[in-house]
């Protein structure tokens, strides 16, 4: 496991050993650097001491060449135990007595050529001069071993491993109560983070331990909970708020509806019912009393008949118009050819206009995925329009198709009729807006309104380009949806 | 003339509706045994007979047919609709609504109701004398009514 991955209790005590080791680490070793040179200083001191009284005592042996005198100078030795060896030359540098603490007999140097204290691997040893006032007599050759610096530094090693383990010990006890003041605040902060995000309890608070910075952040942290909650307590009004205003909305929008389909219930029934007996009894008034009413009488009675008649088409009209609006559209693949045709035979079976002359041109049209009922107003009232603009021309020529355009169904319908002013093109899809009197072509006004509302619920749209008698054509798009899709009720 | 003669039975509150349906059944021979009824309060009285006149309860009367507007004061055409199409003993009667408006609401409930025909009266002259007509040939004279 990485050292950041594990638990900060583990890791705090990870460090505090690790400081711990290496401080005792680096106190231990200097002191055994110290030890080790101040050791060698004071055995080379002390040796030298002990070469120089040797050295003394050995002039008056060396002077009158009496080899017993020195073997017993240097016999003295004994007391020395670390002085493994010892040996006296002559001025030639010959060999002339010799000193061995054990049983074992140690090789000594041939010469004594080399002058001072060295240490070897595992012994000390020197060379110095005997001198009787300034004359040089011989040499005194001292070997000593190691063992005392040995020992000591094992007796050191055995403490300072002692000393390792106490204070590792006591490291591991102490930090054990003392890391808590740092990983408990933490660990309960974390605990707490833990259950808010778990039980989406906001109201839970961490306890704040001490004024540290680990207090200063459980502080934070609880001013953070405090504004989440409090957050959460205006979130929760204001969408109580909201959808009381949604439940409220729909229920003035169903007042409304309902009162809107009262209305248009009242207007169809109320209205109708009085035109009824106008045109009625204007009828009844022609057959019964024909005898006794003159040509301008009869006039009159069409003209009220007529006009009662345009009112008439005038509600259907305008309540089809509102309809548009209130009803749901059912989706279903619709087959514009089909339809088109069918609409063209109804029309020609009213017989409203000559349509054994218009010249019809009716291309292969798109189906497309929308509302049957309505797209079929939407073709009714283009191609009657069309019947009707036409209709005083010699040869009125229709032509019907469709394209595609940036991802739209285009449909078209085209005449060779009156035509229209394109300045006045703005007024073309408004509500009872018409461009020709009703003495020259009837009509409520409502017909291209209905077409552009039909359009736009199913997110296409109309347009038209006219020229003055020379014929208008009429677009409407539809989007290129997938006319295989079931029904489906908008 | 007593009431099982009657054949038609029209419930119009509309004076001129009702004289111009009238005059176009007189017109074609089929108004001999025609009662007209102002509203569905008089209508109920005279089907089931706990009307004006104690003494014609002998026999209920069985018209061949009942053309029936909606919108009447006091108890409406659903209401009367609703009355004799849910008593087994005048269920069989055959009844059309004749209804002013194109935007009726109560289409569907005439027909969960049991209505046999609904007919939006045309404001068109022509049109209405047309369907009146039509009408009446079917049911009066076309149709063969339940016995009983």
């Amino acid at each position: 496991m990485l050292f950041k991955d594990i638990p900060i209790r583990k890791k705090l005590m990870r460090i505090i050993f690790l400081i711990n080791g290496v401080v005792l680490m680096v106190t231990c070793v200097t002191f055994f650097i110290y030890e080790f040179y101040i050791f060698r200083k004071t055995s080379t001191e002390k040796l030298a001491t002990i070469g120089k009284i040797i050295a003394a005592n050995s002039t008056a042996a060396l002077a009158f060449d009496n080899p017993d005198d020195a073997k017993e100078i240097l016999s003295a030795l004994k007391t020395e135990p670390h002085i493994v060896a010892a040996a006296l030359y002559d001025t030639a540098g010959n060999l002339f007595s010799e000193y061995f603490s054990g049983a074992g007999m140690d090789v000594l140097p041939a010469t004594s050529e080399i002058k001072g204290y060295r240490f070897t691997r595992s012994h000390l040893e020197g060379f110095e001069p005997v001198i009787q006032e300034t004359k040089l007599l011989g040499t005194l050759y001292l070997k000593s071993d190691l063992e005392d610096m040995y020992d000591r530094f094992r007796l050191y090693a055995f403490i300072a491993g002692a000393v390792i383990l106490l204070s590792f010990l006591l490291a591991y006890l102490l930090s054990k109560i003392l890391q808590k003041s740092i990983s408990k605040p933490v660990l309960d902060l974390g605990a707490t983070a833990k259950i808010i995000s778990e039980q989406k309890d906001y109201s839970v608070r961490a306890v704040r331990i001490g004024n540290d910075e680990l207090g200063s952040l459980t502080e934070a942290f609880n001013h953070m909970l405090d504004q989440i909650q409090a957050q959460n307590l205006s979130l929760s009004v204001f969408t109580q708020n909201l959808e009381q205003k949604v439940v409220e909305h729909t229920a003035q929008l169903e007042s409304v509806n309902k009162e809107l389909e009262a209305f248009s219930y009242s207007i169809s029934h109320d209205l109708r019912a009085p035109l009824r007996a106008i045109i009625g009894f204007s009828a009844i008034l022609e057959e019964d009393y024909s005898s006794k009413l003159d040509k301008e009488a009869r006039r009159i009675t069409s003209v009220i008949k007529k006009n009662a008649g345009t009112m008439g088409q005038l509600i259907d009209d305008l309540l089809a118009f509102s309809r548009i609006a209130r009803n749901d559209m059912i989706k279903a693949s619709v087959d514009n050819d089909e339809m088109v045709k069918e609409i063209i035979d109804n029309l020609a079976m009213a017989a409203q206009y000559d349509h054994a002359k218009i010249n019809w041109v009716i291309g292969p049209l798109s189906p497309v995925y929308a509302d049957m009922n309505t797209i079929r107003q939407v073709w009714i009232n283009l191609i009657s329009n069309a019947v009707k603009y036409s209709s005083k021309k010699e040869t009125p020529h229709i032509e019907i198709g469709s394209f595609v355009k940036e991802g739209q169904i285009v449909f078209f319908i085209k005449d060779n009729g009156v035509g229209f002013d394109e300045k006045y093109r703005n007024k073309l899809f408004k509500v009872f807006q018409r461009l020709h009197s009703a003495d020259e072509f009837e009509g409520t006004g409502v017909g291209l309104a209905l077409v552009e509302k039909i359009v736009s619920k199913h997110m296409g749209k109309v347009w038209a380009e006219a020229v003055v008698d020379t014929g208008a054509t009429f677009y409407f798009s539809l989007p290129a949806g997938n006319v295989h899709k079931k029904n489906v009720i908008e | 003339m007593t009431q099982n003669l009657v054949e038609l039975l029209l419930v119009e509150d509309n004076i001129n509706d009702a004289e111009l349906t009238i005059r176009e059944l007189k017109k074609n021979n089929m108004a001999n045994n025609l009662i007209h009824l102002k509203d569905g309060e008089e209508a109920l009285a005279f089907i089931f007979g706990n009307g004006t006149s104690a003494g014609q309860q002998q026999a209920l009367p069985r018209p061949k047919l009942i053309l029936l507007d909606i919108q009447m004061p006091k108890v409406n055409g659903i209401e009367v609709l609703q009355k004799i199409k849910s008593d087994p003993a005048t269920r069989t009667i055959p009844i059309v609504i004749l209804t002013s408006s194109k935007e009726d609401p109560d289409i569907q409930k005439c027909y969960a109701l049991g209505v046999n025909s609904y007919i939006i009266k045309p404001v068109n002259f022509e049109s209405f004398t047309v369907a009146i007509k039509n009408l009446g040939f079917y049911w009066l004279l076309l149709n063969q009514p339940p016995l009983g």
